[in-house]
C-alpha cells in the first residue's frame, strides 16, 4: 500500500531546476517514505513518519533539516543510515541504489562511505566501554588504525580535533557531560573519514563557543575533504551559519528548501514562518507575552483557510501541493504550499493569505505547477 | 499562593547553596566538577544557570537532588530547601523531597523514562504512588499533562521508542510537573525542541509557575531563552560561578570575558554570514577568583591581568 515511486513527479520537475549544479549529488533520497506500525500485534494500523521525501545533496555541499518536533527528521536519516526499513523509495549514494546493492542491511562499505552522529548522546555510547574502545573500533572496522603507534596519535588527534583532552580515552561514557558525550559521539564519525555525514543535533548540548568551534570543524572537513553532510537541527542561526541549503520538514514531508540566507530571510511556506517569528531573541525580554505568541501561533497554525497541520476536514485543497519556486532560481528556493500556484490554478480557492510579491511566483512551466497528486492514505 | 513578578530575589529562598565543593574521584582522573559554588533561589524566581560544557552544571543539579553516586563526593559546603538541611537528609524524608518538594527534568530525559512501560503507565504510576489517586483519575490527569506539553493524549499508548527525541522531552516535563513541585529543576529540556514548541512550552511553564509560585532553576545553552525567562542568571566555567546577575544586565552588560564570549558568539539570523570563533585558542581562565559585586546585583569574578589573547 506504498506509494509507487513513479506517481511523484515533484521529483522530476525539480530535478530540471537545477541548472546551477556542477558536482552531481553525493547522496540523493526519492520518494522515501517510512510507515511505523502501531497498535498491538494484531492491529494493522500505521503511522505514517515519512510521507514521501525528496532530498539530494552534493558532494561537498552541507543541507540543514530543520522542522517540527516529530516531523520524521531522525526518521530520515535513520532510513538513509539503513537502521530502520523505507517502507519505499529509492537512496542513491553516488548513484548507485542501496537498497538494491545490499538489500537486507547496510553493507561495511556502505558503512564507511556514511555515518551517522545520533540525536540521543545518553543513549548512543554503550556504558561498559571507555572512549577509547569506540573510537578504535571504528579505526579498526574501517580499516584506519595502522600500527599501534599510529593508532594512538590517530585518537588523540580525534579527541583534540573535537576539543577533547587524550586523557577523557579512558573515561567511561557516564563519566562525561552531556556536551562532552556529543563530541564523542562526532569523533567517532570522523573517525571513519566517511563521504557523508548525517548528523542528528550534534551540537545541542554545546555552549555556543564550543558549538562554533564544532560548526567550523564540520565547514573544514567539508571544504578539505569534500564531506557532504546532512545537518539535522534545531537551531535556525546555526543551520544559516553552516549549511549551504536548509531544508523544512513538517509532518513526514519537505514542504520549503533553499539556499539558507535567501529561506530565512523569505520564508514562504505558513510553517517556516511562524518557525522563523518564534526564534528566541533576548531584544525581546522587556515584552515576551506568551499570550500574544499563542494567539499568533493560533492565526498561522489553526486558521480555517489553511490546514497544513493536517486536519483532514479543513485541507485548503483536496489534492497535495507541488513544489513552486521562489524568488531567483539561483537561490533554488522552492515551497510546496497551494498559496503559491500560478493565478489560473488558484482562481478557484478563496485563500486569506497576504498577497505575494510577483517576485515570488513561480515561473516554471504551468503543465509542472498544475500536476497533482492525490494524498495516499495511510 | 502567586508570587508577584517584583518579589522575586533572595528575600525568601527556598534554595541556599553555599560553598558546594563537588569531586570525582577516578584512578585517572580525578576532577573537582564544582567548586565552591554559592547562589540562592527565591520563591518564584526563575534562576537560570548557563556555562561552558562540561562545567559542572549538571553536577550541581545532581547535587540538589541528592543523586550523586561513586565516585562523586560533596567535599564541601551546604544545600538547604526551604530551610532544611538537604545533605542531611534521611531516606524517608528524601521520598518525599525528590517528587514533591523538588522534580528535575535531566539532561538525559530523552532516554530516562522506562523502555518496556508505556508513558501513560509511567505517568499513571507517578499519581498512584505519590499522590494517591485512583487509576481513572491518574489517566484523565495523564491525560491532561500530555495536552500540556502539546503530545496527542492517544500516544499515552506509546513506548518511548516510538516517541521522537523531542516527544520524549515534552513527556518527562510533563512527569515533573505533574506533582505540583515548589522547585523544578530543568537541565537542557528543550534540546530536541522546534523553536516554536519551544516556545509554547517554556511560556507554559512560566505560566504555571506564576500560578502556582514554583521556583525553577532553569540551566540551559540557549542563552537567548535563557534571557527570555529567567529572573537571575549565573554563567559558570571551569566549577565556578564567574558572574551572576539580573539576566537583563548580563544579557545588556555582560562583564567577564567568558560572559561576553558566551552572549557574542551567536551567529545572526540576518545579514551577511561572517566568519565566527569560538573561544579563541588559548584563551583559559584559572583561578578563578571569588565574586565582588560590580554594581547592585551584579557579582563578577574579578580577573587578574589577562593571559592570552582577548576571544
Ligand atoms: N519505532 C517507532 N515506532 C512508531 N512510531 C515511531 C517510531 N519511531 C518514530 N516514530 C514516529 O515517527 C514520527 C517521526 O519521528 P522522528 O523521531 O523522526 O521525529 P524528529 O523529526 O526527529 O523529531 P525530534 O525533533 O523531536 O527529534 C513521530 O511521530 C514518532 O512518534
Ligand atoms: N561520574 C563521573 N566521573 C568522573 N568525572 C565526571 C563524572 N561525571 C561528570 N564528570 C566530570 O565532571 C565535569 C562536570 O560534568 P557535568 O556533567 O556537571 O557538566 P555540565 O556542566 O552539565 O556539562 P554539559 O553542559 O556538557 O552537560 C565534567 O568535566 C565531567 O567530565
Ligand atoms: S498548501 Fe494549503 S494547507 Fe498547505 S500550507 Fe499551503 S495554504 Fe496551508
Ligand atoms: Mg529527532
Ligand atoms: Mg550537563
Amino acid at each position: 500500500m506504498s506509494t509507487p515511486v513513479s506517481a511523484r513527479p515533484a521529483t522530476a520537475a525539480l530535478k530540471t531546476q537545477d541548472r546551477t549544479i556542477d558536482a552531481a549529488p553525493a547522496l540523493e533520497v526519492e520518494g522515501l517514505v517510512k510507515d511505523f506500525h502501531s497498535g498491538g500485534l494484531f492491529s494493522r494500523a500505521a503511522v505514517r513518519a515519512l510521507g514521501g521525501v525528496d532530498l539530494a545533496i552534493r558532494k561537498g555541499e552541507i543541507v540543514a533539516l530543520v522542522g517540527e518536533s516529530g516531523s520524521g527528521k531522525s526518521t530520515l536519516a535513520r532510513c538513509i543510515a539503513r537502521l530502520e526499513k523505507p517502507t519505499a523509495g529509492r537512496i542513491l549514494l553516488n548513484g548507485t541504489d542501496v537498497l538494491k546493492r545490499d538489500r537486507f542491511q547496510a553493507s561495511r562499505e556502505y558503512r564507511s562511505q556514511l555515518q551517522m552522529v545520533f540525536q540521543d548522546p545518553f543513549g548512543s555510547l554503550n556504558p561498559v566501554h571507555r572512549i577509547e574502545h569506540f573510537l578504535t573500533r571504528s579505526l579498526t572496522l574501517h580499516g584506519k588504525a595502522g600500527t599501534p603507534a599510529q593508532l594512538r596519535t590517530r585518537l588523540d588527534e580525534l579527541m583534540t580535533t573535537v576539543g577533547l583532552t587524550p586523557d577523557m580515552l579512558n573515561s567511561y561514557p557516564h563519566e562525561l557531560s552531556g556536551g562532552q558525550r556529543q563530541r564523542v559521539a562526532i569523533a567517532r564519525a570522523l573517525a571513519v573519514e566517511p563521504e557523508v555525514i548525517l548528523a542528528d543535533e550534534p551540537t545541542s548540548m554545546l555552549d555556543v563557543s564550543v558549538r562554533i568551534g564544532i560548526l567550523n570543524l564540520m565547514r573544514q572537513l567539508r571544504d578539505e575533504q569534500g564531506i557532504s553532510m546532512l545537518y539535522i537541527t534545531h537551531d535556525l542561526a546555526s543551520a544559516r551559519y553552516l549549511a549551504d541549503r536548509i531544508a523544512v520538514m513538517f509532518a513526514g514531508e519537505l514542504v520549503e528548501e533553499g539556499e539558507s540566507l535567501d529561506l530565512l530571510a523569505n520564508p514562504a511556506h505558513p510553517y517556516t514562518r511562524l518557525l522563523v517569528s518564534a526564534v528566541p531573541d533576548p531584544a525581546r525580554t522587556g515584552s515576551y507575552d506568551p499570550h500574544e505568541r499563542a494567539a499568533l501561533r493560533a492565526a498561522v497554525m489553526e486558521s480555517a483557510s489553511c490546514a497544513f497541520d493536517g486536519d483532514p476536514e479543513q485541507r485548503c485543497s483536496a489534492t497535495e501541493p507541488v513544489r513552486h519556486r521562489v524568488g531567483d532560481p539561483a537561490n533554488e528556493h522552492w515551497v510546496r504550499c497551494h498559496l503559491y500556484r500560478p493565478p489560473a490554478t488558484a482562481a478557484s480557492h478563496a485563500l486569506s493569505a497576504e498577497p505575494l510579491e510577483s517576485a515570488e511566483r513561480p515561473d516554471t512551466p504551468p503543465t509542472d505547477e498544475s500536476r497533482t497528486e492525490n494524498k495516499a492514505s495511510s | 499562593m502567586t508570587v508577584s513578578q517584583t518579589s522575586f530575589g533572595s528575600r525568601e529562598p527556598v534554595l541556599e547553596i553555599t560553598d558546594l565543593t563537588v569531586k570525582y574521584r577516578g584512578d585517572t582522573r580525578s576532577t573537582t566538577a564544582v567548586d565552591r559554588v554559592s547562589f540562592s533561589i527565591g520563591t518564584g524566581e526563575i534562576f537560570g544557570l548557563a556555562g561552558e560544557s562540561g562545567c559542572g552544571k549538571s553536577t550541581i543539579a545532581n547535587a540538589i537532588m541528592r543523586l550523586l553516586r561513586d565516585p562523586a563526593e560533596i567535599a564541601g559546603g551546604s544545600i538547604r530547601f526551604g530551610g532544611q538541611d538537604v545533605l542531611a537528609m534521611g531516606p524517608e524524608q528524601l521520598r518525599r523531597f525528590r517528587w514533591q518538594d523538588v522534580a528535575m527534568v535531566f539532561q538525559s530525559a530523552m532516554n530516562s523514562l522506562n523502555p518496556v512501560m508505556t508513558i501513560g503507565d509511567q505517568i499513571v504510576d507517578i499519581f498512584t504512588t505519590h499522590a494517591g489517586y485512583t487509576r481513572k483519575e491518574s489517566l484523565r490527569r495523564a491525560a491532561g499533562l500530555l495536552e500540556l506539553v502539546r503530545i496527542d493524549p492517544a500516544r499515552l499508548k506509546s513506548y518511548p521508542h516510538q516517541l521522537s527525541g523531542g516527544m520524549r522531552q515534552r513527556a518527562v516535563i510533563a512527569m515533573a510537573v505533574a506533582l505540583k513541585p515548589s522547585l523544578l529543576i530543568l537541565d537542557e529540556p528543550t534540546t530536541a525542541l522546534d523553536v516554536v514548541v519551544q516556545q509554547e512550552i517554556m511560556a507554559q511553564i512560566k505560566e504555571l509557575q506564576r500560578e502556582l509560585g514554583f521556583s525553577v532553576l532553569f540551566i540551559t545553552h540557549d542563552m537567548s531563552l535563557m534571557v527570555e525567562l529567567s529572573h537571575r542568571m549565573a554563567v559558570m566555567y571551569g566549577g565556578r560561578i564567574v558572574e551572576t546577575a539580573r539576566a537583563k544586565d548580563i544579557h545588556a552588560a555582560p562583564l567577564h570575558p567568558y560572559t561576553q564570549a558566551l552572549m557574542g558568539a551567536f551567529p545572526p539570523l540576518t545579514g551577511p554570514r561572517m566568519p565566527l570563533t569560538g573561544l579563541a585558542d588559548g584563551v583559559k581562565f584559572s583561578n578563578i577568583a571569588d565574586l565582588e559585586e560590580a554594581s547592585p546585583g551584579h557579582f563578577v569574578s574579578p580577573l587578574p591581568a589577562l593571559q592570552g589573547a582577548q576571544p
